[in-house]
This record gives C-alpha cells, structure tokens and sequence, in this order.
C-alpha cells in the first residue's frame, strides 16, 4: 500500500467508516471526475494488475490513472485483444476479476473476440471501454462505435456510462456480475463527457445484490437425495469434471467426493488440473482428442455424474449415441444448462461448493475397483497403440507428446501450461502433468487461435511467484506476437515453446483424414522465430535434434526472464484419438 | 392422447408427436426497465434463427416491472430453453410461457376504409358490424375503424375488407393474460428480499421416482 493510502487512513475518522471494500485516496464528499471514480473503484474492487491500451475517447481515465501508477499497475499492451486475452489470464490463474481497458470504436471493437471467448469459457472480466462525448452519440463521430450493441451477445452484462455520477454504482455493479454465480464478461462503455465530468463523491459502495439477478437458486435438498439414492445403487458410477468446480474454488470438496463414493472421473479440457493429474481416480480427458476409456465408458455407465460442465459438442460427440443407458446426474450453477443438450435424470442446480458436500454426506463411502479397471485396461490399450510411440517416438523426427514428456520430468507438474489452439493444445491438454489447480489456461469453448501468448502475459501477472509456459503452433503464435513488446516491456517472466509442424495442424489433420488430404491453405511458413524474439531483446533458441531437448528445455527453465524455445516437430503428426465429427463418444479412433 | 382431423377422418396422435410439433407459444417476461434489454431479448431468439411472431412492451401490473409478450412459432422442448435462456439475463426477473389454452390473449387492429365506401356499399357496413368493429375517426374521406380479438378473426376481415377497398391496415401485438397467474406481486418480493431463487428445475423423471430410481 502507498504512503498515500496509509496517510488517508489515518485521516479517517474512526468508527464512522461503513463501506466495507478498501477506499482509495480521495475522501467522500469531494468533488471528483469520473476518471478519478473509475481509479478509487478499482482499488475499492481490489485490482492490482490490469492490462489496456489508450486512446481518444478514453484520454481522462489515463490522465487520472497517472496519479495512480504506484497503486494499480497497468500493463501496456500491444494490441486490445492481447489485452483482454491477458486480463482472461490473470482472472484464471488468479481467480479474481481481469480487468481490461481499451478506447472507442477500433479499441473496442478489438476486444470482441475475447469477450466471446471469456463468455463461453466463464471467465469474470470487467471492461472498460471510452467512448465519445453523449452528446454525439449517434452522429458517426470519429471513433465512434455501437459498442453496447455489438457486445451484446458476447458479455454477461453491459452498461454505458453517460453521467459521472453512475460510475461507482455501474463499476460495483459490473465487478458484482462479473464474478458471482456463472462468471462472465461484463463492459462498461463510459462517455468522454462522463469521464471529465465532476460529482460528488459519496464513496465507493461494493455491490452485493441486484434486484432482477439471482447468482445462485436454494439447493433442493430432495434433489440431493435422489442424485445421492442413484449414486449409492450405482455399479459403474462416472464423474465428470469440469470448469466450474475450478470457479466454484470447490476443487477439495470434489476430491472428497469422489473418494468417498469411490468414483472415477474424468475431466473436460476447461477441467483440467482441478484435480492432480496422479490422482488414483482420474481416468484422464473427455472429449474428440480425450482419452480412450474415459470416451467408450461414458457409454457403458450407469449413472453419469456432470459437475460444473456443459456438455459441448466437443465432450459428447453425437447426442443421440452419447449415454444413452445412462441415469444423468447435473450439477450446475447455471439452470439454463440442465437438459440444454443432454437430458438430465436428477438435476442439482446450485453452486458445487455447497451440493458437493451435501451429496458428499448422503453418499455411502464405496470403491469400484472393477469399473476402475476398466478403465486402467483401456488406458493400457492407448499407450500400446498411442501413447508410447507419441511420449517416446522410434524415428528421428521429435513428436509433441515428446517435448511434453520432457516438460513434465522437468517441471514436476508445478507449472502453469498456457496453450493456443491446435494440435499443441490437445497434446498439451492430453500430456501435460499438473499437480495444483488453476493450472491450466486455454481457450476451450471459443477456440481462439492468438490466445496462449498474450493469456500467458497474464496468467502470469496472475501466479507470480509460479513457472508460467505458453506453448503455441507455429500458426496461433504469428496471430498475436506483437505481444512480445509487451513481454520486453514490462519484463514479463514467461517461457515460450513453439511446436513447430510448419502446418496449421489440426486443419491440415482434417484435410487429411476427412478430405483426401487435399491441403488446402494449411501451409504456412514461419520467420525465423528466434530472430523474432532477439529483436524484442527475448533470448531464445530452435532445435530439431531429440538430444537437445531436454538440455534446451532446462535452459528455457532456468533462463532469468522471458525465453522462446522453438521445438521443430514432425510436419505430418496426428492427434489420436479421436472422435470424427459426427460419430458417437465410442467410436472413438485410436489411429 | 389427441386427435387430429385431416383430410376429414380423425386420426390419432401421440404426446410424443404432439411434443415434437410446433404450436403457438406466449412467452411473457418480467424485466427491469431497461435500455438495451430489448436488444438482448430479441437476439436470444434470432441467433436461433426464431422468427418473432409478435412482441409487445408494456408496464406491468407491478409500478417499475415491464412486461414483455412474446410469440413465437416452436415445439415445446425449444421454447423451454428459451425461457431459461432469457431469464439468465442479468435484467430479467421472470419468463413464463404458455400455450394459447392457458391464456387470454387479444389483438387490436386499425382499418382506414373510404367514408364513400362505407356509406354507398352496405356490403362493408355490414362486415364492420358483424366483426364488431368501432369506429374511432371519421371523415369526409375516410373512416378509421377498430377492432380487436383473436388473429384468426382480424385476418379475416382485412381479407373481406382488402377488395372493398381497404385503403390501410395495421394490427397490434398480442397482449395475454395468463389464467392460472395471481400477478408478479409476491415474486418480486422474493428478489426484493435478496432470496434465492426457490424454482425447481422442472424435470419429468422425478415425477417417476419408482420407475427411475429402482435400478
Ligand atoms: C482465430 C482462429 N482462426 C482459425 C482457427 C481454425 N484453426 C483451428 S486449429 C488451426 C491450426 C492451428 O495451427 P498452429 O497454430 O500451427 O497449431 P497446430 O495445430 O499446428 O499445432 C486453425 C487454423 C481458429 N481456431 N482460430
Ligand atoms: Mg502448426
């Protein structure tokens, strides 16, 4: 804290204090800007770090952000979508509200793929956009956009700021939407009038209620009890994990779940470090690139267990093949999921930290150690036939699986894997060893190529004091990598690994498999990527030889500071297995 | 079990097929008075490509609760997710819907027809009267009329006006009444009181607990 602050602190007059959130250094009562309002709500929210870009419309908020740079650090990005994939970072490792800021029309409009992005993925965000005067609304004035409009369909909630008086209530507001019940992406577009204007300052107010918003329904305790009678007469019993035990920080209470009732579980690739890797329960990932057993037994469970996920076309395949012969149990925040894509059998709305231990207390502490084999008798057949040449290939040529391989021996599972989109992503997904949660940063739902580098700028802001590794293909790392200033900058400590397939990868996996392997436009040439690198003063360094792999990969670790270490794979590698578009959960391909 | 009349014989039908066909939906909608609510409202329905049949905003029967009337085209199971959709909405408090024997519902249509028309020809004069039509304006050339009912019956008489000449038409948005609601009162104390929401996700199996949980 700034001597300021303590200063202000002590000027306060005891007892009569009845905000509850921190405040800032100006004293309720005086006459402030809006600008000014903006910075005291961001200390209030307790924001530390946030990222943005400036601009016209957005001018005053800088100006009074200058008086603030000893309290709040703001990163400079290098473009507004490295700046909200960034803030998507930060609030994921982190578990707190990113916070992005970005000025009218083009700034603005940058942002959009990241607010789709962090919809779909529920990642609590507050944006804060300028735009121009009121007076113009309206009128085409330079840099003028709809942005409200436009951002509709891609935020939780937006609001635009007109009057300087609105801006505490609007900002406790969005930070209150943003981080309770299903998370989400919320913007507040301010006005340049709004922002110079002054008012009254009554003090920052956090929100804690909204009159038409419920963030979370009474848990039906009768649910419970079905939900727990189906699971106790269960025989092949299946749990699956997603993003919202990570969001609902109720990561133990699920452990204690599981072992109680003796249940295996597998997780989505949003669920992904929720539970360590090692865990003699996790039967490993859902999904078209998941893994074997975990796909084939959805659809030889009895009863299916969904927490804290949403059943994306991605984890289920074809609905009508997927866990039929099941009894479906839900547990979600968010009633709008239950029976959207798979009908459910017992719905438990309600937020996972409370119905976990709630089920947890009527279930009868049991083990399926034959279903469980199951499982461990299909993994067995994936590495036979996948994973042990992918972790450990016979030819010269380095695979993927390989440098993972490596990075788990190295890193012991301790680091945080930021991963793009691609290939890379489903092998890191697949691969990568993870003891700790809130270890995992990708963009799931959206799939947005461009993500890992600026994410990772942020997961590391994020997890200071934790190894933050990006890894990218050599296509998503050139959709973004103006972001390397950023990196240079604010001397940003992450290491970067580029799978380099010289291919889109996944494109080209599916031009290959489903269309005659008629390449089309997958073949992209790369720059030198070190040259790259060197030029934003990051070291870094190529290698296509498997016995420089881990002595490299030691290096990128150790190396003090940023570091890019360009990994050349093989060009034609492909991700198995794999659940064809189209096809049911158990026709899963192993090659 | 239902049936059906086509082509003149009676024909059964299942609750399966019946689920599985589209009807006529009211959807009605408790929000907060909003600017931008309507536009996130509206898009929840054309990202679907659903075409809205017929909107209305309206205040409510509770001061500060506006009340949109939806009507859409869909089969039953979709106007579901719809529903729970549009309550996720941060503004929206409430959204029902409900099939047209579970409301009462009206619309108000607007026809300009030449005054000369309606004097000389007793043929319109006669059509007004029997579609209960009203006069609102009349002038030396034309008379406004108003009516108001069930689609089925405004269609019908644009349909007998339109070559008697009609010189204007223009019908409203329905408005309904559910049956069986005793108005938002009651509910928006809840949200008032900051307590949870108490909805039960409603769910066909639980109904059948013997069947569903003896395994
Ligand atoms: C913004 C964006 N554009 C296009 C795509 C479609 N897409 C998905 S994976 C992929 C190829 C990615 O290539 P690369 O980054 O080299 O990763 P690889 O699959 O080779 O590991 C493409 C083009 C996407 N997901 N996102
Ligand atoms: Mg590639």
């Amino acid at each position: 804290m700034s001597s300021a602050t303590e200063t202000m602190k002590k000027e306060k007059p005891a007892g009569k204090e009845t905000a509850k959130a921190p405040q800032g250094r100006v004293k309720p009562q005086t006459s402030i800007s809006g600008s000014v309002a903006v910075m005291e709500a961001l200390i209030a929210e307790g924001v530390t770090d946030f990222f943005g870009y400036p601009g016209g419309a957005i001018m005053p908020i800088y100006d009074a952000l200058y008086d603030y740079m000893d309290t709040l650090n703001h990163i400079l990005v290098r473009h507004e979508q490295g700046g909200i994939h960034a803030a998507q970072g930060y609030a994921r490792t982190s578990g707190k509200v990113g916070v992005v800021f970005a000025t009218s029309g083009p700034g603005a409009t940058n942002l959009v793929t990241g607010l789709a992005d962090a919809q779909i993925d529920s990642t609590p965000l507050v944006c804060i956009t300028g735009q121009v005067f009121a007076h113009l609304l309206g009128t085409d004035a330079f840099q003028e956009t709809d942005v409200i409009n436009i951002t509709t369909p891609v935020t939780k909630w937006n609001f635009q700021v007109t009057e300087a008086s609105e801006i505490p209530t609007a900002l406790a507001k969005a930070f209150y939407i943003a981080k309770t019940g299903r998370p989400g992406p919320v913007l507040i577009d301010i006005t340049k009038n709004a922002q110079v204007q002054k008012f009254d300052y009554k003090g920052y107010t956090p929100c804690n209620h909204v009159r038409s918003y419920r963030p979370k329904p009474i848990v039906r305790k009768e649910y419970i009890q079905a939900a727990a009678e189906l699971i106790n007469k269960a025989e092949k019993p299946f749990v699956l994990l997603g993003q919202g035990v990570i969001l609902g920080k109720a990561e133990k209470e699920f452990k204690t779940f599981i072992e109680k009732a003796g249940i295996p579980a597998a997780w989505t690739v949003l669920g992904l470090s929720a539970l360590e890797t090692d865990h003699p329960l996790n039967v490993g990932m859902l999904g078209m690139h998941g893994n074997y057993g975990p796909n084939v037994l959805t659809n030889e469970c009895d009863v299916l267990i969904a927490v804290g996920m949403r059943f994306d076309d991605r984890v289920t395949g074809r609905l009508d093949k997927y866990a039929k012969q099941a009894k479906v149990i839900h547990l979600d925040i968010d009633p709008a999921e239950i029976d959207k894509n798979v009908q459910t059998t017992v719905p438990v709305w309600g937020d996972c930290k409370e119905t976990l231990p709630m089920l947890t207390a009527l279930v009868e502490k049991k083990e399926h150690p034959e279903w469980l084999n199951k499982f461990r008798k299909m993994q067995v057949e994936e590495e036979d036939v996948v994973i042990t040449d992918e972790l450990h290939p016979k030819g010269e040529i380095m695979s993927m699986g390989e440098v993972l391989n490596i990075l788990n021996e190295l890193t012991k599972g301790d680091a945080v894997i930021v991963t793009d989109v691609g290939q890379h992503q489903m092998v890191s997904c697949r691969y990568a060893k993870f003891n700790k949660t809130r270890s995992n940063v990708t963009s799931g739902g959206l799939g947005t190529m461009g993500f890992a580098l600026p994410a990772a700028i942020g997961a590391k802001f994020g997890a200071k004091d934790r190894q933050v590794v990006a890894i990218i293909g050599d296509g998503g790392f050139q959709m973004t990598l103006q972001e390397l200033g950023t990196i240079m900058q604010f001397d940003v400590n992450v290491k970067i690994i580029i799978l380099n397939n010289q291919f889109l990868g996944m494109v080209r996996q599916w031009q290959q498999l489903f269309h005659d392997k008629r390449y089309s436009f997958v073949n992209i040439t790369s720059p030198d990527f070190v040259m790259v690198a060197k030029g934003y003063g990051i070291a870094g360094k190529s290698i296509s030889k498997r016995e420089d792999l881990k002595s490299a990969l030691q290096e990128m670790l150790n190396h003090k500071g940023s570091y890019l270490l360009e990994v050349m794979v093989g060009k034609e590698n492909n991700v198995f297995p794999m659940v064809p578009q189209g096809c049911g959960v158990a026709e899963i391909r192993l090659k | 079990m239902c049936f059906a009349v086509v082509g003149g014989i009676k024909i059964k039908i299942s609750n399966q097929v019946i689920k599985a066909m589209k009807h006529e939906f009211t959807i009605t909608v408790y929000t907060e008075n909003h600017i931008g609510l309507l536009n996130r409202i509206a898009i929840i329905f054309s990202r679907r490509k659903i075409n809205i049949e017929s909107l209305n905003t309206s205040p409510s029967e509770v001061e500060g609760i506006h009340r949109f009337t939806i009507v859409i085209n869909e089969v039953e199971d979709v106007v579901k997710k719809l529903v729970r959709q549009i309550e996720k909405q941060v503004e929206v408090l409430k959204a029902y819907y409900n099939s047209n024997d579970e409301i009462v519902w009206q619309e108000l249509a607007l026809y300009k027809v030449s005054t000369d028309k309606v004097i000389t020809d007793v043929k319109v004069e006669r059509l007004l009267r029997q579609y209960g039509a009203r006069a609102v304006v009349i002038r030396k050339d034309y008379t406004v009329f108003e009516t108001s009912g069930h689609r089925e019956e405004i269609d019908k008489l644009t349909e007998v006006l339109g070559p008697l000449g009609l010189i204007e038409f223009v019908r409203s948005a329905r408005v309904a009444i559910i049956n069986a609601s005793n108005g938002f009162y009651e509910k928006l104390k809840e949200f008032e009181e900051e307590k949870p929401g108490d909805e039960i996700v409603e769910n066909e199996f639980l109904d059948k607990q013997d069947e569903v949980f003896s395994m």
